[in-house]
């Protein structure tokens, strides 16, 4: 194991020059106007004039607005996926006749892209703020679903049985027994929901008309303004990346027992 | 007892089987377990099963803890029919089964909490029998933080704190090594004389019954049947001196005639106190 501050060091450099390493690459690539035949760098905006975007776009009046919009939109479709994925996963796993009934209608929407939601998902709603809400919930929902499902499923029978021979009632073996013993696998799907989330953040932001970060992209393209359109996908991925280790962060904290130590 | 709590009640856990057959499986894998078994154990007593793998012992363990149903015949506790699960009934797996999110004395305090007991007191509990194990300073260790044989003594606790009419043990010794293994017997004997609770244990090691037992009963291979009820003589407290005896030679050589395995046998697939596919992997 690579525990001493010499290695933690050496890894980092590594990981820093790595990203280095692939900016040059892009940079030499793009100014060169290099043209592979399969790929092509002609049009591809080099990393320095992304940065100017960047901090062109960071100094707008307006950038804040777009990552304000994003943040919301993703947070509220991805609380209601988190609420209803652990509900329906923890009834479905935990129930023959819940996974009888709810699973058949699930999986058929599961393999729906997010994109091909968006005529229906303006249908549905009377708002489009609630049709990009629920695009960002059907992008996260079904990760957090299957994760919490698996969870469920994977609780030793012996653990339960042990409750119950210790005088455990169907709902606290639910809640001290099933939902911790899930949990690390629940943290797992709040994570990979948390990516798919943002994930689906310019589909969903086709429909809005003003602001949000994905709606910033998918104008760029539009009006072909390329290095925006970088701008745009780095934003979206960094704040996909931070939220992710965010919630794993939250989750080594709620399961304990999973990141102690073994002493012997 | 030295001033300690009163932790069993010796008056109850008398248990009588009569003609019990269980049936695990189902349609045309289904099979008889255990086949018409008829026995009765009294309250305080030490009874060791014994037999060959996947004989049924820890199915019949499984029945009586409530995990199992049997299939016809009578299983009574204290003149009450087993119905299901109860903390009157406690049961010890091999291994792995305390819950790896609490820690050793919030999974020993798991059961008075189910009782609706209020923090504090359930805690002066499950402290007060981790001392009786030897694990007082070792209350606040999560399960992955102790050794196979605590992990037991932790098991065992849990077990004891609902002051049960009977401690079920499914072969709880069998993961652990030879030395740990005859520590946690002395310990187990040790506590037994403290919490004089009906026990029930099922191993496949002859050694081990002989040195715990006041009786052992012998099942013979699937069908599980009891070939025969031996009692066993040694006087308590017993030391692991025992074991060098004549006598001792004597019985565990009798154990041997009667589980030799037939030539044409085969040997079966473990079974669990759970039924079928989830038990240790051993």
């Amino acid at each position: 194991m690579a525990s001493s501050s010499d290695t933690g060091l050496a890894r980092w450099t590594l990981r820093a020059a790595s990203i280095a390493v692939f900016l040059l690459v892009w940079q030499t690539a793009s100014t060169l106007r290099l043209n592979l035949g399969l790929v092509t760098f002609v049009n591809v905006p080099p990393p320095t004039e992304v940065l100017e975007a960047a901090i062109a776009f960071v100094q707008s009046a307006k950038a804040v607005d777009h990552v304000r919009s994003s943040l919301a939109r993703v947070t509220a479709g991805y609380a209601i996926a988190a609420f209803a994925g652990i509900a329906l996963g923890l009834a479905i796993g935990r129930s023959r006749r819940a996974a009888d009934i709810l699973l058949p209608p699930l999986e058929i929407l599961r393999p729906i892209p997010a994109v091909a939601w968006i005529p229906l998902a303006v249908l549905l709603f009377p708002s489009s703020e609630a049709s990009m809400i629920y695009i960002t919930f059907i992008g996260a929902l079904f990760p957090i679903l299957l994760n919490t499902i698996h969870g469920v499923e994977s609780v030793d029978p012996r653990l339960v049985a042990s409750a119950k021979s210790l005088g455990g009632t169907p709902g606290a073996i639910l809640r001290e027994v099933v939902l911790p013993g899930a949990a690390p696998s629940i943290v797992t799907g709040l994570a990979i929901g948390m990516g798919t989330s943002w994930f689906c953040l310019v589909t969903a932001e086709m429909i809005s008309g003003q602001f949000g970060i994905g709606y910033y992209t998918w104008e760029a393209y539009t009006i072909q303004n390329y290095a925006d359109i970088i701008v745009g996908m780095i934003l979206i991925g960094l704040l996909g990346m931070g939220s992710s280790a965010l919630l794993r962060w939250i989750g080594a904290r709620l399961t304990p027992w999973h990141t102690v130590g073994e002493t012997r | 007892m030295s001033g300690r709590e009163r932790l069993a009640r010796p008056e109850l856990g008398r248990i009588e089987a009569q003609d019990v057959s269980i049936r695990l499986g189902r349609g045309a894998q289904a099979f008889e377990a255990v086949q018409e078994v008829s026995f009765s154990i009294e309250p305080g007593e030490l009874v060791c099963v014994i037999g060959p793998s996947g004989c049924g012992k820890s199915t019949l363990l499984g029945a009586l803890a409530g995990h199992i149903a049997p299939a016809s015949g009578k299983l009574h506790v204290d003149g009450a029919p087993v119905t299901g699960p109860h903390p009157d009934r406690g049961i010890v797996f091999q291994h792995h089964t305390l819950f790896p999110w609490k820690t050793a004395r919030d999974n020993v305090a798991f059961g008075p909490k189910m009782r609706g007991v209020a923090k504090g007191e359930r805690r002066r509990q499950a402290d007060a029998i981790l001392d009786l194990v030897g694990l007082a300073d070792f209350a606040g260790r999560y399960p992955k933080q102790l050794s196979g044989g605590m992990q037991q003594r932790v098991e065992i606790a849990r077990v004891l704190v609902n002051k049960p009419r009977l401690l079920l043990m499914d072969e709880p010794f069998g993961a652990l090594d030879a030395l740990t293994r005859m520590m946690m017997q002395e310990l187990l004997l040790d506590i037994w004389t403290r919490v004089r609770t009906t026990i029930v244990f099922v191993t496949h090691d002859i050694d081990e019954a002989l040195f715990l037992a006041d009786r052992i009963i012998v099942m013979s291979p699937r069908p599980g049947r009891i070939l025969e009820e031996i009692p066993v003589p040694f006087k308590r407290p017993r030391s692991t001196d025992i074991v060098a005896s004549q006598e001792f030679g004597r019985l565990k050589h009798h154990c041997l005639e009667l589980l030799r395995v037939r030539p044409d046998g085969v040997p079966l697939p473990r079974l669990s106190p759970l039924g079928l596919g989830t038990g240790d992997s051993e």
